[in-house]
């Protein structure tokens, strides 16, 4: 044990994810040892994140203002809906350039045995999104796991009768992998998934 | 188990939860060692080796590590792919979840065989990926099955006060089932005679008058399954409320 704030310190810092006893004893052996300036850059960003970041009032993805900054894109296509777990699959997504619509965050995915059901997650706010018809195809993109499998269909029968096209995005074989390592479901996924190679 | 440390077995995955920054704690149901926690490396990589294997309702054939207090999976092959299909239909999947929780909280401790518990789970996803039966009663039979196999048979007969024979008109959640009109405490059910019925030949495997039930005494029977299970294990099972009736 060390004296009092020090070992508030220590606490504090072994309460956040994977951060155990002895990390959070050396982050904080490192703060002491810092430079003051550094120290209060830290300071800064963790009061910010709290005070200025809030949920998107359309996505609910995490944003500065009212709104997201892709939702304020006007550049975005107004068309396309991509439905994901969590604001982090929104910077997953973004990463590979390839998604040009909007995002839809819901929150988490249906998991019973957690208690958690369709109306614990922003499954209304997506309804009224689609109510107006600008939206033409939307994209599911929860996790490709049971609860996010099971999500993605329960989205999938509540919106047909919407009359949009609602995909998947698809399940297949790792890039970079070798097949004989691949799991019986994915690779059945892939064969389900293939596709035609125009050449 | 010896100290040699590394032990085969088949199991069906009732739950995971993530652990740290890649991993994942599954819980399974075992057809020797009963129900065990343990941990699966690196599972959360789109890199695994485990791919889809490990997510709840996959029956796989594993090998295992004895841990300190958790086991580490080491490898792990497909017997079955039940989460593969009923991840496709929602009111399987919640039918689906609320049997593995049940399972989970009927089986008492960790590394007791719980032979009974994992064969009757396995042969009732079997079922439910298969659509042999409406959902709701797969889960109901399930779950009077495996209460009865906990310790709990309910009685659709005969009194569980008396023994006279039934079938009686009152349902007593706390005395154990059907009631006579001698034994019957205050406030006991009066279910309708097809629903006490319906829940007897779910008991027993009756399939043929099961699937010609009606959906009132379906639904009445589902409520005293609930009530029933419940009562025996003090907290409510979270999924049950979720389940989709069709």
């Amino acid at each position: 044990m060390y004296e009092g704030v020090v070992q508030d310190l220590i606490d504090e810092l072994g309460r956040l994810p994977g951060v155990g006893p002895k990390s959070a004893q050396r982050i904080a052996f490192h703060l002491l040892a810092a430079d003051p300036v550094d120290v209060r850059r830290l300071v800064v960003a963790l009061e910010q994140v709290k005070e200025k970041v809030r949920f998107c009032r359309i996505c609910g993805n995490v944003a500065e203002e009212e709104e997201c900054r892709v939702c304020r894109d006007p550049r975005r296509e107004l068309s396309v809906i991509c439905v994901v777990e969590e604001p982090k699959d929104v910077v997953a997504i973004e990463r590979t350039r390839e998604f040009r619509g909007r995002y839809h965050v819901l929150g988490g995915a249906i998991s019973p045995i957690e208690g958690v059901g369709p109306d614990d997650l922003r499954i209304r706010e997506l309804l009224a999104r689609l109510a107006d018809g600008t939206v033409t195809e939307l994209i599911l993109a929860t996790d490709p796991n049971l609860e996010g499998e099971a999500t993605a269909t329960y989205l999938a029968r509540l919106v047909k009768p919407m009359g949009l096209r609602v995909t998947r995005l698809a399940s297949g074989l790792p890039v970079g992998g070798d097949l004989e390592y691949a799991d019986e479901v994915t690779l059945g996924r892939a064969f389900e998934g293939r596709r035609l190679l125009d050449v | 188990m010896g100290s040699v440390g590394l032990y085969r077995d088949e199991g069906v995955v009732l739950r995971t939860q993530k652990l740290g920054e890649a991993d994942r704690i599954v819980t399974l149901l075992t057809r020797e060692t009963g129900r065990i926690r343990a941990v699966a490396k690196g599972v959360r990589r789109t890199s695994s080796k485990f791919g889809g294997r490990l997510e709840p309702f996959m029956h796989v054939d594993l090998q295992l590590h004895t841990g300190r207090s958790l086991d580490i999976v080491t490898q792990a092959e497909t017997i079955t792919p039940f989460a593969a299909v009923l991840g496709g239909d929602y009111a399987r999947y919640t039918a689906g979840t609320a049997m593995l929780e049940a399972v989970e909280r009927l089986t008492d401790a960790e590394r007791e065989p719980a032979v009974q518990h994992y064969l009757l789970l396995v042969g009732a996803l079997r079922s439910l990926a298969a659509a042999e039966h409406d959902p709701g009663l797969i889960l109901d039979a399930f779950l009077v099955r495996s209460l009865a196999v906990a310790g709990y048979a309910p009685s659709f007969d005969a009194c569980t006060g008396c023994g006279l024979a039934g079938p009686h008109g009152a349902f007593a959640v706390a005395a154990g089932g059907s009631v006579c009109p001698d034994c019957r405490p205050v406030g006991s059910a009066a279910p309708a005679p097809a629903t006490l019925a319906l829940l007897g030949a779910l008991l027993t495997g009756d399939w043929a008058s099961a699937d010609a039930s009606e959906d009132r005494a379906r639904r009445e029977g589902h409520g005293l399954v609930a009530a029933y299970l419940n009562w025996h294990l003090e907290r409510g099972l979270r999924s049950l409320r979720l389940v989709e009736r069709v």
